[in-house]
C-alpha cells in the first residue's frame, strides 16, 4: 500500500501555494512522488496525490501521461538514458545501446534481473558538442567511448 | 572571428556567482535601466533590431509592443525549454552565467511592466536548474529581486519551473499550457500570448539568449549593438555546432558570418571525411549541401533565401560517410515521438513519414514511395495549430530532393549507397 511520506506531503502542500494556480503544482509534485517511489509513479500514488491536492485523478493522469520523464512502471536503480538523436547517433550511440542490452541481457525499457538498470533510448538532451552522451538518473555523462561507458556501468552497484 | 559580447566572461568560473558577476560589471546595466523610462527601454530594444534567438526570429521589441494597455497583470516567461535537436547554447548560458539571464529578465520585466516571471526550463536540465535556483536566491538576498529592487520602487518576483520531457513545450503556447499545469499542448493563435497568454493574461515569452542580449543593448545602446551583424540580422548570435567537426561547441559570432568560416576556423574543419551537408538551424531546418554551405552566411535572410532557416542557431555538420536515408529516419523518429497528438495532419503525418523512411531501410519500399514521402510532407505544412507539423515536414522536403539518388539506390539495391552492403541496419 503506497503512502505519501511526511516529507512528500509537506513538499506538495508548499508547491500548492507556490504558483498562481494549484494545478501548476502537479508537475513538481509528480517529480517528488517519483523520487519517493524509487523512480516511478504508481496508480496508487496518483490517487494519494489526488486526495492531498484536491485535484481529480483524471486531471493528474492527463499530465502524468503526457511527459516522458515520469515513469509509468518500475525502473532499475540506474535509469540509463542513451541519447539517440542526430549528433549522438553520428557518434555511435545506437551501437552503444545495443551493446548495453547484450551485455546486461536486458530488454529496452525493462528492469534488468539484478534490479540495477533500465535502458532507454531518448531524444536530444542538449549536449551534442560532447556526443556521444547519456543521462543516468539525473546526471549527464559526456564524451563517452564504448570502453568508458561500459566501465561506468560496471562501477554502478 | 568570434565576437564575445554575451560570452565575454564565460571562461571565468566565478562568473556564475553574484560576486563574480558583479566584479565584471554585472547588474550595472539594471541600475542604468532603472534610470530610464520603461518605454525608452522598449524603444531601444526595437531600434537594436534584436530578433528572437529561440528559433522564430521575431523582432523582440515589436513583440513587446503587442502588449495591450488594459491594466491587467503581465507575465514574462523565459523559454529555457531548449529542445530543438542539436541546440545546446541556452544550457551553457544558464550554467555559466545565471545572473546574466536574471539581470536581462529584470530589465525586460521593468520595460514591459511585469511583476512576475518564470524561467521554464526543460526537465532534463537538472544541473542548470540548480544553478539558476542558487543564483535567484543570491539575487533575492541582495535585494535584486523582490520588493523595491535597488531602491527603484520596482517589484519583481522570479521563479524557476521545470518541464518534464516534451519538445512541444518549447512552443510558446505549449509552454504556457504546461506552466498552467496541463498537457503541454499548443493553443490556437490569435489570440497571441502578448494579448492572452499565461492564465489568459498578457504574456511575453522570450528565449534565454534573447533576454541576455537585452543587457548589451541597454548598456551600450542600440547603435553599438548594431555594429555587429547585418541590417536585418543585427548583433551577435551563439551557434551550437556539432557533428563531424574537429571542435564542436558554442561559438558567438556576428550574424552574417560565413558558415564555411565558422566550420573551418572556429570549429577546426570537417572531421572524418569531406564536407557533405549541414543542418543549419536545428533539425527542423531543411538540410543544405556542401555547395550551398560555401555560399551561406549565418543570418536570417540568407538562409531563408536558400529555403532553410537560421532557427535556433544549431548546426550539424555531416561528412561524406553519412547516409541521408539514415539521417532522415533519425529526424523523422524524433518528430513522431514529440507530436502532441492534437492535430491530425501532425499526429498521423509524423507517423507516416517515419514509417515510410523506415520501409526504405527495411527493403519494403517502392520507388513511388519517394514521391509519397514528399506528398505526405507537403500535406502536413501550414495545416496545424503549431509549427511542429511543419518542423517535421521541412527536413523531408530538404533531404529527399537533394539526395534522391540515395533513396533510389536504397530501394533498388537494398542497402545504403554511402555505407555499403556490409553495414547493418540500425533500427530506431
Amino acid at each position: 500500500m503506497f503512502e505519501l511520506s511526511n516529507e512528500t506531503k509537506e513538499f506538495i502542500k508548499k508547491e500548492l501555494g507556490r504558483y498562481e494556480t494549484k494545478e501548476s503544482a502537479i508537475i513538481p509534485s509528480l517529480y517528488k512522488v517519483q523520487e519517493q517511489n524509487d523512480g516511478w509513479v504508481s496508480d496508487e500514488a496518483i490517487h494519494a496525490m489526488s486526495e492531498i491536492m484536491d485535484i481529480p485523478v483524471a486531471r493528474i493522469n492527463e499530465v502524468f501521461h503526457f511527459y516522458t520523464m515520469f515513469n509509468k512502471k518500475p525502473v532499475g536503480k540506474y535509469h540509463v538514458q542513451v541519447c539517440c538523436n542526430v549528433a549522438c547517433c553520428m557518434a555511435g550511440t545506437r551501437e552503444l545501446f545495443e551493446t548495453f542490452l547484450d551485455e546486461h541481457n536486458a530488454k529496452e525499457g525493462e528492469v534488468t534481473n539484478d534490479g540495477r538498470f533500465t535502458f532507454t533510448r531518448v531524444e536530444c538532451l542538449g549536449s551534442c558538442d560532447t556526443a556521444p552522451m547519456m543521462q543516468i538518473n539525473e546526471d549527464y555523462h559526456e564524451n563517452l567511448t564504448p570502453e568508458s561507458a561500459r566501465q561506468l556501468l560496471k562501477e554502478l552497484r | 572571428m568570434e565576437v564575445k559580447i554575451l560570452t565575454e566572461h564565460y571562461s571565468d568560473d566565478n562568473y556564475r556567482s553574484l560576486d563574480g558577476y558583479k566584479a565584471k560589471g554585472g547588474y550595472e546595466t539594471l541600475k542604468k535601466a532603472f534610470s530610464m523610462k520603461p518605454e525608452d527601454i522598449v524603444a531601444e530594444v526595437k531600434a537594436s533590431g534584436l530578433r528572437g534567438r529561440g528559433g522564430a526570429g521575431f523582432p523582440t521589441g515589436v513583440k513587446w509592443g503587442f502588449l495591450p494597455n488594459n491594466g491587467e497583470p503581465r507575465y514574462l516567461l523565459c523559454n529555457a525549454d531548449e529542445g530543438e535537436p542539436c541546440t545546446f547554447k541556452d544550457r551553457m548560458m544558464m550554467e555559466k552565467a545565471p545572473h546574466q539571464l536574471i539581470e536581462g529578465m529584470i530589465i525586460s520585466a521593468f520595460a514591459i511592466g511585469s511583476h512576475k516571471s518564470y524561467i521554464y526550463i526543460r526537465g532534463e536540465y537538472v544541473y542548470a536548474a540548480k544553478v539558476l535556483e542558487k543564483a535567484i536566491k543570491e539575487a533575492y538576498d541582495a535585494g535584486l529581486l523582490g520588493k523595491n529592487i535597488m531602491g527603484s520602487g520596482f517589484d519583481h518576483d522570479l521563479d524557476v519551473y521545470r518541464g518534464a520531457g516534451a519538445y512541444i513545450c518549447g512552443e510558446e503556447t505549449g509552454m504556457i499550457s504546461s506552466l498552467e499545469g496541463k498537457k503541454g499542448q499548443p493553443k490556437l493563435k490569435p489570440p497571441f500570448p502578448a494579448v492572452q497568454g499565461y492564465l489568459a493574461k498578457p504574456t511575453i515569452v522570450n528565449n534565454v539568449e534573447t533576454l541576455a542580449a537585452v543587457i548589451p543593448i541597454i548598456r551600450d545602446g542600440a547603435a553599438a549593438y548594431r555594429k555587429n551583424g547585418t541590417e536585418k540580422s543585427a548583433g551577435t548570435k551563439l551557434f551550437s555546432v556539432a557533428g563531424d567537426v574537429n571542435k564542436p561547441g558554442n561559438y558567438e559570432v556576428p550574424l552574417g558570418y560565413k558558415m564555411i568560416d565558422l566550420i573551418n576556423n572556429e570549429c577546426g574543419g570537417v572531421k572524418g571525411g569531406k564536407l557533405k551537408a549541414a543542418i543549419p538551424g536545428g533539425t527542423s531546418a531543411p538540410i543544405i549541401t556542401a555547395e550551398e554551405i560555401e555560399k551561406a552566411t549565418l543570418d536570417y535572410e540568407c538562409l531563408a533565401e536558400m529555403g532553410t532557416m537560421l532557427g535556433s542557431g544549431s548546426i550539424v555538420i555531416m561528412n561524406d560517410t553519412r547516409c541521408m536515408v539514415d539521417m532522415m529516419k533519425v529526424i523523422s523518429h524524433f518528430y513522431h515521438h514529440e507530436s502532441c497528438g492534437q492535430c491530425t495532419p501532425c499526429r498521423e503525418g509524423t507517423g507516416w513519414l517515419h514509417k515510410l523512411v523506415t520501409s526504405v531501410i527495411t527493403g519494403q519500399a517502392k520507388l513511388t514511395d519517394i514521391d509519397l514521402l514528399c506528398e505526405v510532407a507537403n500535406k502536413m505544412k501550414g495545416r496545424t495549430i503549431c509549427a511542429l507539423s511543419d518542423a517535421a515536414a521541412l527536413p523531408v522536403l530538404g533531404i529527399v530532393p537533394k539526395f534522391r539518388d540515395e533513396f533510389e539506390f536504397y530501394i533498388k539495391e537494398g542497402y545504403s549507397k554511402v555505407r555499403g552492403k556490409s553495414h547493418g541496419q540500425m533500427h530506431h
